[in-house]
């Protein structure tokens, strides 16, 4: 419920979509986005969340304003 | 050089690493290797010095071998986009159809499309023997894509060579799989074994879900890359090292680079220069860091050119580049073109294609020779350099208006050795019109004392002219070094004579913008 993907910044290269540990990412319309409902922002699997430590592109894997910030697993 | 710690060797211990390390060393590589006499895979068509398990591995490998680069092609596929490190040097945004240098690509393709795509190449082009999977990221940051890739193509067309191109982050954790899949040639971009060097060149990596940066990052990467190569070293594959030339930031540096990799087993070491501009929006090319000139790039690759050759055909090609090394065909075998594309890929028809090749190889080495052998009673210091227009077989065989490149070669009284080609072409962005293509080549090729042409309009003939530079159209459709050998013969005697005086040229400049295949 966190992280979304900036569109227009996505350089579709798909290193994000193999290390995400919720497989939330996936690819559509040639760019690659993020189920906010499966994302956990990487909290309780990582340091800091893997699509943002593995973008080639700076500011393209963001907290998404319009989700709540994740809480922990229900 | 803190921060080097003792790699360890991660071999089973049933390989000899030293025994094979000094085998590699002993048949010192694989580039040119002047006119000395002595045969080495990258001068004669011979098998030389080289053990003929090796020598099997490079002779039809255009990257390995200068010498087969006149008349084999390779293909890259772009099956891998994802890359696990940072460099300063790539900016993975960037995608203009006309520009060429690595991490540049026009379409990814599936495992299964690049399958299809090779057995179109090899119908269409028999001369293509190499695979390469060099991104647009890195093939083992994708290995399932890159295996997949490898394992398709060893199906349906096992003649052709497997090679792959590898910042080798994660190398180590790979090799055998390399190994299993007959890949038999690896390229590891090392552009440093010092840390504090490489924090300036890679802002991060990312390794085992953490990303590493500045020192600590550049250490994990060096410590890597050189297990790794240690690694095929071990098991008998062929490596070359690739490394980005960055003035003021590890251009002395290199020549460290070059004795880490040679103590290590790397068959060749191939130094590159910078592509910076500020178009390419890389980190570099936003700070104005500049690439070296000509003289610069050729004084690093001449010091480190003792005990084991240097690669310096390398055109710094896109990861979906096909054909010769100077040229590019890609844009003939785009996605949508293979799929209809009717493929009949016939071995036999390429093997006779390629056994052709061979005699015209055999027959090139051969009039070499016997030119060189009227050298053989002149002794001069003089060593110049001269720009070659081909369009591939070794011959002068292209038209001065039309080349997109001209092939650089020095000329000594020990013979014709091939030493770097400069790019001419129009670049897409750069402005360049029909007005300055004049002044760009002369610039391109100022460092040099003639240009061989097939044929050459008489405007430019002129403005060369003037500008020092000598037109020599009088070996159109020879071969290139036979002909090199007999001009330079005929200058020393003109000097020797007094008729003339010998000068020395100026820089030159390198070029950075695209190869235009659609030229």
């Amino acid at each position: 419920m966190a992280f979304k993907i900036v569109g227009s910044q996505c350089t579709s290269c798909s290193a994000c979509e193999p290390e995400c540990p919720n497989t939330a990412i996936s690819e559509k319309g040639g760019v690659f986005v993020i189920d906010p409902a499966k994302c956990t922002e990487c909290i309780g699997h990582y340091d800091m969340p893997q699509c943002v430590a593995v973008c080639p592109v700076d500011e393209t894997c963001i907290i998404d304003p319009a989700q709540p910030r994740y809480q922990g697993a229900a | 050089m803190h921060g080097l710690t003792e790699v360890t060797d991660g071999t089973s211990g049933a390989v000899d690493i030293g025994e094979i390390m000094q085998a590699i060393a002993e048949h010192k590589g694989c580039g040119t290797e002047g006119g000395s006499g002595k045969a080495s895979c990258g001068s004669g068509a011979g098998q030389g010095d080289l053990p003929t398990e090796i020598w099997e591995k490079v002779k039809n490998h255009p990257c390995y071998s200068e010498e087969a680069h006149h008349h084999y092609a390779r293909m890259h596929v772009a099956v891998a986009p994802a890359c696990n490190i940072q460099c300063n040097y790539c900016n993975r945004k960037y995608d203009c159809a006309n520009e060429s240098r690595p991490g540049v690509v026009s379409e990814k393709l599936s495992p299964e499309q690049a399958a299809k795509k090779v057995l179109a190449v090899a119908s269409t082009i028999p001369q293509m023997t190499v695979l390469g999977i060099a991104g647009p990221g890195d093939p083992l940051a994708n290995p399932a894509k890159t295996f997949k890739t490898f394992e398709l193509i060893s199906k349906t067309a096992p003649d052709i060579k497997l090679c792959l191109s590898t910042n080798g982050l994660t190398l180590p954790d790979h090799v055998d799989t390399i190994a299993a899949y007959n890949v038999d040639h690896v390229t590891i971009t090392i552009n440093m074994v010092d840390p504090e060097i490489g924090a300036q060149i890679y802002p991060w990596v990312f390794y085992n879900h953490k990303r590493y940066t500045g020192i600590e990052g550049a250490r994990l990467l060096t410590e890597r890359q050189l297990l790794g190569l240690e690694m095929l070293t071990a098991r008998g594959i062929l490596t070359k090292i690739n490394s980005v030339m960055i003035p003021g930031v590890n251009d002395k540096h290199l020549v460290e680079v070059n004795k880490a990799v040679k103590s290590r087993g790397a068959f060749l070491h191939n130094i590159m220069p910078l592509i910076s501009a500020p178009e390419h929006g890389t980190v570099f090319g936003l700070t104005g860091q500049r690439g070296p000139s000509a003289q610069e790039l050729k004084a690093l690759q001449d010091s480190c050119e003792g005990e084991m050759n240097m690669m310096r055909h390398c055109r710094q090609c896109r990861a979906d580049a096909v054909g010769l090394l100077g040229e590019d065909r890609s844009a003939e075998f785009t996605t949508d073109k293979i799929m209809a594309m009717e493929v009949n890929y016939d071995i036999d028809t390429r093997r006779a294609y390629q056994a052709a090749v061979e005699q015209e190889r055999v027959a090139k080495v051969a009039a070499k020779q016997e030119e060189l052998e009227s050298l053989a009673g002149e002794s001069s210091d003089i060593k110049l350099l001269i720009a070659v227009a081909t369009k591939g077989s070794g011959l002068i065989n292209e038209h001065f208006g039309h080349a997109k490149e001209f092939q650089v070669y020095e000329l000594s009284t020990s013979g014709a050795k091939f030493v770097g080609h400069r790019r001419v072409d129009l670049y897409c962005q750069g402005g360049f019109g029909e007005e300055d293509s004049l002044e760009t080549i002369i610039k391109a090729i100022n460092d040099c004392h003639a240009v061989f042409v097939a044929k050459i309009g008489g405007c430019p003939k002129s403005d060369l002219t003037a500008a020092g530079i000598e037109p020599v159209d009088q070996y159109a459709h020879e071969f290139i070094e036979k002909s090199a050998i007999a001009w330079f013969k005929a200058y020393l005697d003109k000097v020797n004579s007094g008729e003339i005086t010998h000068q020395v040229r100026g820089d030159a400049a390198i070029r950075q913008g695209a190869l235009i295949s659609a030229a």
